[in-house]
């Protein structure tokens, strides 16, 4: 394995690693706008 | 002692690209429109409800290319994709598939209903299982049958916003399945030779040129009555109407082009890529003005 080519694999999962945290981040206040959204229709 | 290099993982691009997005774009917009036909409500139940039909299509799409990956490979037009191409393994986009597939329906029925998150299960296993493996590489009859998997998303859209089903989110998908073949044929007729060499039996492989014209002018027929169908109904106002009306004359007067026409060896196909590009257009019109009509009743 040459160095260009463990610096590529390094960088995939650096990028993949990045997206992944993006994701769960933005699950995690799409479950607490609707934890809202549903408590808001029980009180209606 | 030299060791073989270990394979790239794939590229969240690559990730994206399973997914089909351009396809996506046209489920999305269906299923909000059938969401937004259906009457109020709450902005984050209804963001998430469509999160779920775009994840739930980009699931259907990613297992499709797992298991076509064959088939994609001896085609142009899908040779450059993620797994024939080589930039991603079948392992993954598997797992990929799967995964994203068993959350959108799992955050479905959490966050929006059970009637819809039934709905989208049963979309996403009709595309996987009795379109892609099942039909697509047995009978002509393919997109016929399968054109059901994409005509789902108003019905899910509807189910979404009332949690029920009612007979204009029924017509609508009856629209989208009517609306498949002329669309699909359209595009069999130009791009044949592709699915020729896959060996997928496309209905101008195996029945000719000839019967898919006259099939592409018969099924428009019952699609235009479908497509006008809701306001004589009463079941939409004039917006829907009248812009059906036009719209459905026009893609009338394209499909009857193209059924009516005998190509000259070296034909640019002119007037089916023009059928095959307005269907889409034809489709966007239609549950654009199914939505608008909604909310600006005349």
């Amino acid at each position: 394995m040459t160095p260009d080519h463990e610096d590529l694999i390094r960088k995939r999962q650096r990028d993949r690693a990045k997206v992944t945290a993006w994701l769960l981040g933005a699950f995690v206040i799409l479950m607490f706008l609707i934890a809202i959204a549903k408590i808001r229709a029980g009180m209606a | 002692m030299s060791t073989a290099a270990p394979p790239l993982p794939a590229d969240w691009r690559d990730f994206l690209a399973l997914t089909k997005p351009g396809v996506m774009r046209l489920v999305v917009f269906t299923g909000l429109a059938g969401m937004l036909a259906a009457g109020p409500i709450d902005p984050v139940i209804g963001f998430t409800a469509i999160l779920c039909i775009a994840l739930g299509a980009g699931a259907a799409g990613a297992l499709n290319q797992w298991y076509e990956a064959d088939l994609d490979a001896m085609m142009r037009r899908t040779a450059g994709r993620p797994l024939p191409a080589g930039r991603m393994d079948r392992p993954a986009a598997l797992q990929f598939g799967v995964g994203v597939g068993v959350f959108s329906v799992i955050l479905m029925g959490l966050a929006v209903n059970l009637l819809a998150a039934a709905i989208l299960a049963v979309s996403i296993l009709f595309y996987v299982f009795v379109y892609t493996i099942w039909l697509k590489r047995r009978t002509p009859q393919n997109i016929v049958i399968g054109g059901a998997a994409g005509a789902f998303p108003p019905l899910i859209g509807w189910a979404a916003a009332t949690g029920r089903v009612d007979l204009l989110p029924v017509l609508l998908f009856l629209l989208v399945f009517l609306w498949t073949p002329p669309h699909f044929w359209a595009l069999a007729l130009f791009v044949r030779t592709d699915y020729a060499n896959a060996g997928v039996p496309m209905l101008p492989v195996v029945a000719g040129e000839r019967t898919t014209r006259t099939q592409i002018g018969l099924y428009t027929i019952p699609m235009a009555i479908v497509a006008v169908a809701p306001w004589p109904l009463g079941l939409t106002g004039a917006v829907y109407g009248l812009v059906a009306l036009a719209a459905t004359a026009v893609f009338g007067w394209m499909a009857a082009r193209v059924a009516l026409r005998a190509p000259v060896e070296g034909d640019a196909m002119r007037p089916e890529k023009k059928l095959f590009a307005f269907s889409i257009l034809y489709l966007f019109l239609l549950f654009g003005a199914v939505a608008v009509d909604r909310w600006l009743p005349l």
